[in-house]
């Protein structure tokens, strides 16, 4: 039995990095530090695994070797008047450079899946900036941490052990010494864990944002309550934010994607910038696949813009509302979806996956989804971080390897050695 | 890095080898400079009638890694009207102030520039500024770690464990493939954890039994230990603040007396932002004729100017508290990324206007310190790209150096109170050409400790600029126009070899390598400080050390310099 220590896992934007596996003959028998999400993932890479590489014949989708698969879809690429390349949420940054390396060749478009998750982070940030730091920052000073829109204990699983309230620093240690805040639409497992809970109404976070920087400002509220939450509450709270000596929000979907999207995001920015000029008070997105930000790091060095990157014109071009992968299929401009880390058919809006009918499509996975299952192509390709190695970007920027534990089934290769193969034949 | 070039009868500039402009030829073989070459298969340029340099060395100039990449996710307007596109072998990308990175390659090969250094890297995201260089082609790179106000530095300088300290720093380097040590704004970076900063070199930090002078003092000392090529490489205390030369002055002098008579021990960078007289905005005025002053006097120092252009700007330092100030000040938007147990970062655009009083005095400082400061081999040229202004603006300042009339041109349409209240107007010196290439490739290549560039001498590294003009034909002072043109283009460049432009045009893409420095330390201590450091790694970091480290093989080119000496 062979043990690999300090493997990342690659599963949410935590990235913790100091798991065990335990290996024995080439089969992952123990997964140790990681919570069950990940340690699910390391043990179930065998289940509903793509084996040989599909192409569509007559409507069906039959076995081919891996050759003739790369053929095909050089083939596709060529001959796609506006291919787009989508995903990357579970690809390391080195396939990521690769498809862009594709789009730019092709005159296609490249985006991410932050179109569906933080695209209104992104948007807010380029409108305002945002004051951050890395997750360490918030360990050794927070003494005040905030959850809003975000349900770590379920879908970031160590994020307050390692992170958040629960963990240890230098200047702050353990739980006693913090104040945690939640703010949800309903009580979630992370709110029952908190100091003070704010219950606010759906699609609210803009007008309750609003109210606390104005609070923050020493404006006063000329009414009782704001959205249903009495003003006193929001004092409380604007006290806690300006009273911390380090203060963090941390702020998830319930903040981008519900009604206002980068307003809110901007009304949060704008809080916490005010709130530096009292106090140091630092924000951080709880980034969901373990490199959607690697992929808008990738895309932000290569063309210059995080996401929405159109080539048509031989040059980088960005304009989300016109350039992002749901605008040009919901148009209808797209004829072929290279698709790699990620499943659109199981996250797209259902009338986008509608309009995917008329597109030719590619796809990358290491197991059978339901893009597997509509695709023209799919090639199997190893699970990044546990059958190959790569860089990842945790949820903060800190860059961070993905190791290779166990090899991947006989003939199934790594999506850069495939890529690769692909791209030498486009040049 | 192929073949043979004969580049014939150029007039070659090399001031380490004292060539002043002489009609030479210069050969080429396997990508480094020979005596001569012989055959069917050497490729000839005829240079007849232009200039002959070393490819120049950009010694401070932000080009990868985080923050950077901060600016440029922060500013697409900054790229809209700015692009390149495609061509066959080359990639697409954007501009302007914070261009990406395939362009950032390009625009410096056609300047002829071939080594460039990012000179502020987080450790615990040099990963990300590795992948980055990576993806730089053409130039040779750099990286400076900032190692100020790291806890583990601080901690043993607290505990004067100065020996321990250098074999962190020694190991550090060779871990993380760093260049030499970077300071920033000492004490004050880890002040800002807090949302505060340091007033001078004798604050006490926060958390820490220490002070800025103290960090100065102490990784000064150890960079000598090492035996590292570069000096320190400092960002003094109170950047941007009106009264700073003080600062700056004081800052230099803390380590007057670690100079030992052989080479400069610190290095000032982007003086200008330091060098401001004056109690408060209103009174700010230039103070380069004192840090001049300093400076002629002190051998022990050596500096860069970060150049003011007017133009838009990306300004971008670990320096969180000046550009938290910056942001409050204008209003712009603004990004702070601090970075657990070593620094901060900050980003906020910028646009430097002629008819602005301040932004002109910040113009006439740059200029002042490098017309003042006798000793070119102790002044060079920046702009801190992106923060003074962009890297491409490069031959706009030649032009204000080797032109009293370029500078008059300009004077005329900035600020006229600006003027009156410092001597800019007064000063007449003038660079000639064998002054330009040593403040923009002998003298930063020679800082660098970089010993086969910035020179063409037998062995250097085949790294030239070509640059199509004729220096006896023309009067630098009233013709700096057509200097800047063929400056901003050049006629050839090559890059260990090979030719990689061709009148301002990219005809060749390659990898460029990165430097990176492996000084020498006792194995015994070097075990000693390596396990003390992995067993407090934890307590400090949340990520594991072994993924803290940085693995050759993650350089697509490597060229590591093994040090002698050490500890
Ligand atoms: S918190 Fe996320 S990264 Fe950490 S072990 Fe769980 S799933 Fe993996
Ligand atoms: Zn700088």
């Amino acid at each position: 039995m062979e043990v690999f220590k300090n493997v990342l896992c690659p599963f949410c934007g935590c990235c913790c990095d100091d798991l065990e596996v335990e290996v024995d003959s080439n089969k992952i028998i123990n997964v140790k530090n990681a919570c069950a999400l990940g340690r699910g993932k390391f043990l179930s890479i065998g289940e509903h695994r793509l084996l040989k590489p599909l192409v569509k014949v007559d409507g069906e989708l039959v076995e081919t070797d891996l050759e003739k698969a790369v053929e095909k879809t050089v083939e596709m690429i060529k001959n796609s008047s506006y291919p787009v390349f989508y995903g990357f949420g579970c690809a390391s940054c080195e396939a990521i450079k690769l498809c862009l390396e594709m789009a730019d060749l092709s005159g296609g478009l490249a985006d991410n899946i932050s179109v569906v998750c933080h695209g209104p982070t992104i948007l807010g940030l380029q409108d305002m900036g945002i004051p951050s730091a890395t997750l360490g920052q918030i360990r050794h000073r927070a003494d005040l941490i905030v959850y809003w829109g975000c349900n770590p204990v379920e879908a970031h699983p160590r994020h307050t052990i390692r992170y958040g309230p629960l963990s240890s620093g230098r200047f702050v240690t353990g739980r006693k010494s913090r104040r945690m805040v939640v703010i949800d639409v309903r009580k979630t497992p992370t709110a029952t864990m908190a100091d003070v809970f704010m219950q606010v109404k759906p699609n609210s976070d803009f007008e309750i944002l609003t109210a606390l920087r104005a609070l923050v400002n020493d404006l006063d509220l000329e009414v009782e309550e704001v959205d249903g939450v009495p003003v006193a509450k929001l004092e409380e709270l604007a006290d806690m934010m300006i009273n911390a000596k380090f203060g963090a929000l941390f702020f998830g979907l319930g903040l981008t994607m519900s009604y206002g999207k980068e307003h809110n995001i901007e009304a949060a920015i704008a809080l916490v910038r005010d709130l530096n000029k009292k106090t140091k008070f630092v924000m951080i997105p709880m980034r969901g696949h373990f490199n959607v930000t690697g992929a808008n790091e990738v895309f932000t060095w290569q063309t210059g813009y995080p996401f929405c990157v159109d080539f048509s014109m031989g040059y980088p071009r960005y304009n989300p509302g016109e350039t992002s992968a749901v605008d040009v299929i919901a148009r209808g401009e797209c004829d072929l979806l290279f698709i790699i880390g990620a499943d659109p058919c199981s996250h797209l809006p259902h009338y986008i996956v509608e309009r995917l009918k008329n597109v030719k499509l590619v796809v990358l996975d290491p197991s059978i989804t339901p893009t597997v299952k509509m695709a023209d192509v799919a090639i199997p390709v190893a699970y990044v971080g546990i059958e190959a190695s790569g860089t990842a970007y945790r949820m903060d920027g800190v860059p961070l390897q993905l190791r290779k534990v166990v090899d991947p089934p006989p003939g199934i290769l790594s999506d850069v050695d495939v890529l690769n193969r692909i791209v030498r034949r486009l040049k | 890095m192929s073949g043979k070039l004969l580049i014939k009868n150029g007039f070659v500039f090399d001031p380490v080898n004292g060539v002043d402009g002489e009609i030479m030829d210069v050969a080429v073989e396997n990508g480094r400079i020979v005596e001569d070459v012989r055959g069917t298969d050497v490729r000839v340029i005829d240079a007849t009638g232009m200039v002959v340099m070393p490819g120049g060395v950009d010694v401070h100039s932000h080009i990868a890694g985080s923050k950077v990449n901060s600016g440029r996710a922060l500013r697409p307007e900054d790229h809209y009207r700015d692009y390149e596109i495609r061509r066959p072998g080359l990639r697409s990308g954007v501009g302007y102030t914070v261009p990406s990175t395939f362009v950032t390659g390009y625009r410096y090969a056609r300047m002829g520039y071939t080594t460039v250094i990012e000179p502020a890297t987080p450790m615990l995201k040099q990963r990300h500024t590795i992948e980055e260089l990576n993806d730089i082609p053409i130039i040779d790179k750099a990286s400076f770690p900032l190692m100020g106000d790291c806890w583990f530095v601080m901690e043993y300088l607290e505990k004067n464990m100065l020996k321990e300290c250098a074999a962190y720093a020694a190991w550090l380097l060779k871990a993380l493939k760093g260049y030499a040590l970077k300071i920033v704004n000492p004490g004050g970076l880890e002040s800002w954890g807090w949302g505060r900063n340091v007033r001078g070199l004798d604050d006490n930090i926060p958390g820490f039994n220490l002070t800025p002078r103290e960090i100065l003092r102490g990784l000064c000392k150890v960079n000598q230990m090492l035996n590292i090529p570069h000096p320190i490489h400092v960002h003094a205390n109170r950047l941007g603040q009106p009264g700073n030369y003080q600062t700056l002055i004081e800052t230099m002098d803390c380590v007057r007396d670690l100079y030992n008579g052989t080479k400069p021990v610190i290095y000032l960078t982007h003086c200008q932002f330091n060098s401001y007289l004056g109690e408060s905005w209103i009174e700010l005025s230039s103070g380069a004729p004192e840090v001049a002053d300093y400076v002629n006097k002190h051998p022990h120092v050596v500096i860069d100017i970060g150049q003011v252009i007017f133009s838009s700007a990306t300004t971008m330092t670990a320096d969180g508290p000046f550009q938290f100030q910056l942001h409050l000040l204008t209003d712009y938007k603004w990004v702070n990324a601090d970075v657990e147990c070593e620094t901060s970062a900050g980003v906020v655009p910028f646009k430097y206007k002629k008819r602005s009083y301040v932004h002109a005095i910040q113009w006439i400082t740059g200029l002042e310190l490098a017309l003042l400061i006798k000793d070119p081999w102790r002044v060079f040229l920046t702009t801190d790209h992106p923060n003074a202004g962009p890297f491409t603006e490069y031959p706009r300042v030649v032009g204000w150096l080797i032109s009293r009339k370029a500078r008059e041109a300009t004077m005329k349409k900035v600020n006229a109170r600006a003027l009156k209240r410092t001597m800019l107007d007064s000063i007449d010196r003038e660079y000639n050409l064998y002054e330009i290439a040593i403040v923009t490739r002998a003298g930063t290549a020679g800082i660098l400790g970089l010993k086969s560039k910035g020179h063409l001498g037998v062995g250097a590294d085949a790294d030239m600029a070509i640059y199509d003009f004729n220096p006896r034909n023309i009067d630098l002072s009233r013709d700096y126009k057509l200097v800047r043109r063929a400056l901003r283009r050049a006629a050839y460049t090559i890059k260990t070899g090979d030719i990689v432009c061709v009148n301002g045009e990219i005809v060749k893409s390659t990898e460029g390598a990165i430097l990176w420095v492996n000084p020498s330390v006792s194995q015994d201590l070097e075990n000693a400080v390596v396990s003390d450091i992995r067993r407090r790694f934890r307590d400090n970091y949340t990520v594991e050390f072994e993924n803290y480290l940085i693995d050759e093989s993650l350089l697509i080119n490597s060229r590591p310099l093994k040090i002698k000496g050490g500890v």
